[in-house]
């Protein structure tokens, strides 16, 4: 037994060729979310806790999809969805369409707390975000001129390639332009595991650039996006669509529990075995303190800890 | 070729004074949703478009809380979610907040097969509907007299006794009306006033195999604004695979922890679990305290249902020619 934590920001198609200037800063963030988890574990800081505080420091930071930085809807607008879960109680609350709020993660929290509900969205979730009196501002304080730029280079490919009278393109994603490097399919996520064996999982996003206003992902959905229980805590990243339909972190559970393998055989299967290539991320820990960070996809911004002194932080497949 | 089968649901959780009239109005609409499902299985349509039948049929008659006859949130009305899943590919759309459209479960199949996304919300669902020409209708359609009388009992009793903030004290002695019955019911440890689960659902497998799950409603009485519960969620309210077609139904907030269809077909895959023993292990090994539901089709035309609550409205037949409907144990 030991604490362990990892946190991602997000998986996709993130070019290798990706420019120093845009790299460090991640790399710095990824760094910086980590510290401050460790630091928490240390002073015996409860695992719920920790994810949140872990995910409210990459929402704050404009280079991650979620919160600040978060990826605009087809009107240019922000709607940003999180979801928290914690492993032992299997406690959970989740948020979706919120535009106001600048830690969707806390409210995410809130609302497994405060309310007898999972799941609040829209207007619902910005009134109640009103009434607990958390921290909300202006809307354009999560737009950034990068995202701006995004959102016109999606809709300008998106003319071409996306026809809804059209057969279905479920990965539009794939073919938005990759140049502007790095964070399209960015989602932030922490999971941890305390001295004490508590588990929890949190997720946060800005969903897809250029998504329909509307648009609910797999980050909210407990059991795609996130989820923990007394065996692990898992949150997800990268196609929301493909992993709804493998529902990929309950089956990251789920193998564990009923077919008996290990926390990184139970997130290998998922990752190489269910999902499509190109799709997802995942980032989890055990109860007894393992972690582990697959991907099928070009990248995953990640990082991770353990108590016995391990530490590893990435983006593509080679371990820097 | 296989054999088909389908099951049909109307919510867990009944009142046990339910009056006998309304029961057997509700076993009438169960037989007759079944009838329609039977004939379009004979005709080989596929299980998509069967459960999308059943579950219209379901939502246009208001006796069910779905569509037409939804339950109203505390602002006095209707948001609407469904959604629906197809076993052999795992495609599956979702929608949540709709308040004009007068079949979710068609709208949650355009998700599906016309747009990028899997799940959509609120007004940005509305605007697909519009887009997508689906039949609207104005909010006053879906809401009912009798569903009116409810949140006035609801309200009544969330002003006194219900305040979501604070834990149970009292309830006991409240009788706020039917629906509140003698043991109050919880919901993530705290009370709920008034409860109108009755939510709907079809499972379906058709002659080829092919499995599928659709699921509506219109949540619970006097929720708030902007409340998601499990039925659109894909894993939570309802789930098909190439093994099984689940939907689930009652309390929310405990299928969505329980991850309650997707589990069903987990221990299939993953155990080896036959469609019995998995909705049997689910019913008794995953739900917390809460009061569930669920039926379920095997890709092997078997179907089965379970529940731990009071009752459940629910119907099943076989292409053996074994047809059941009931709502007690």
């Amino acid at each position: 037994m030991g604490w362990a934590i990892a946190l991602h920001g997000g998986a996709g198609d993130i070019p290798v060729t990706m420019p120093p200037e845009r790299r460090q800063p991640r790399e710095a963030a990824l760094r910086h979310c980590l510290d401050i988890g460790v630091d928490a574990l240390k002073s015996q800081k409860h695992a719920l806790d920790v994810v949140e505080l872990v995910v409210r420091e990459l929402e704050n930071n404009p280079n991650f999809n979620a919160g600040k930085g978060s990826v605009l809807t087809n009107a240019g607008t922000v709607e940003m969805e999180a979801c928290i879960m914690d492993g032992n109680t299997k406690r959970c609350g989740a948020v979706s369409g919120l535009t106001t709020v600048i830690n969707p993660i806390s409210l995410s929290r809130l609302v497994m707390e405060k309310t007898p509900h999972i799941y609040l969205a829209f207007d619902g979730a910005e009134a109640f975000a009103r009434e607990q009196g958390v921290e909300t501002i202006n809307s354009s304080h999560f737009i950034t001129p990068e995202n701006i730029e995004r959102l016109k280079q999606a809709k300008e490919a998106k003319r071409v390639q996306i026809d809804y009278s059209q057969p279905i393109q479920k990965d539009v994603e794939k073919e938005l332009p990759a140049a502007s490097g790095g964070s399209q399919l960015g989602t932030v996520g922490c999971v941890a595991v305390d001295n004490q064996g508590n588990l929890a999982a949190a997720t946060s996003t800005g969903g897809l650039v250029n998504k329909m206003v509307g648009r609910i992902g797999d980050t909210p959905i407990i059991g795609s996006g996130t989820y923990a229980n007394n065996l692990c805590a898992v949150s997800a990243t990268g196609k929301g669509e493909a992993i709804i339909r493998h529902t990929v972190a309950r089956d990251v559970a789920a193998v564990m529990e009923f077919k008996g393998l290990s926390l990184k055989e139970a997130s290998a299967y998922v990752v190489e075995e269910c999902v499509p290539r190109g799709n997802v991320g995942l980032i989890a820990v055990s109860a007894s303190g393992e972690v582990t960070m697959p991907f099928n996809t070009t990248g995953m911004f990640r990082a991770c800890a353990t108590e016995d002194g391990y530490s590893q932080i990435g983006i593509w497949t080679s371990v820097e | 070729m296989g054999k088909w089968a389908i099951a049909v649901h109307g919510g867990a959780g009944v009142d046990p004074n339910l009056p006998v009239q309304r029961q057997e109005a509700a076993k009438q609409l169960l037989t007759r949703c079944l009838n329609l499902g039977i004939s379009a299985l004979r005709s080989n349509c596929p299980a998509i478009d069967v459960v999308e039948l059943v579950v219209r049929e379901l939502e246009t008659d208001p006796l069910f809380n779905s569509g037409r006859g939804s339950a109203l949130t505390e602002n006095g009305t209707v948001e609407m979610e469904a959604s629906i899943m197809d076993g052999p590919k795992r495609r599956c759309g979702a929608v949540s907040g709709l308040t004009t459209v007068k079949n979710p479960i068609s709208l949650a199949r355009l998700v599906m097969e016309k747009s990028p996304h899997s799940y959509l919300a609120f007004s940005g669902a509305e605007e697909f509907a519009r887009q997508q020409g689906v039949e609207l209708v104005d909010n006053e359609y879906f809401i009912t007299e009798e569903n009116v009388g409810m949140l006035k009992l609801a309200k009544e009793a969330n002003s006194i006794l219900f305040d979501y903030r604070i834990p149970n004290g009292g309830f006991e002695t409240c009788s706020a009306g039917a629906a509140a019955t003698d043991s109050p019911l919880q919901m993530n440890g705290l009370p709920i006033s008034l409860y109108a689960p009755e939510t709907v659902g079809c499972v379906v497998v058709d002659q080829e195999g092919r499995c599928a799950a659709a699921t509506s409603t219109g949540g619970l009485m006097n929720k708030r604004t902007g409340r998601i519960g499990d039925s659109p969620l894909i894993g939570a309210g309802t789930y098909a695979s190439n093994l099984c077609g689940v939907s689930c139904t009652g309390e929310g907030e405990a299928i969505i922890r329980a991850t309650l269809a997707r589990d069903v077909a987990a221990v299939m895959e993953y155990k080896g679990l036959c469609l019995q023993e998995a909705v049997d292990f689910v019913i008794k090994e995953r739900l917390d305290e809460g009061q569930a539901g669920l039926i379920a089709v095997s890709k092997n035309g078997e179907v089965a249902c379970g529940f731990n609550a009071n009752g459940m409205f629910r119907g099943c037949a076989t292409e053996d020619g074994f047809m059941e409907v009931g709502i007690w144990p």
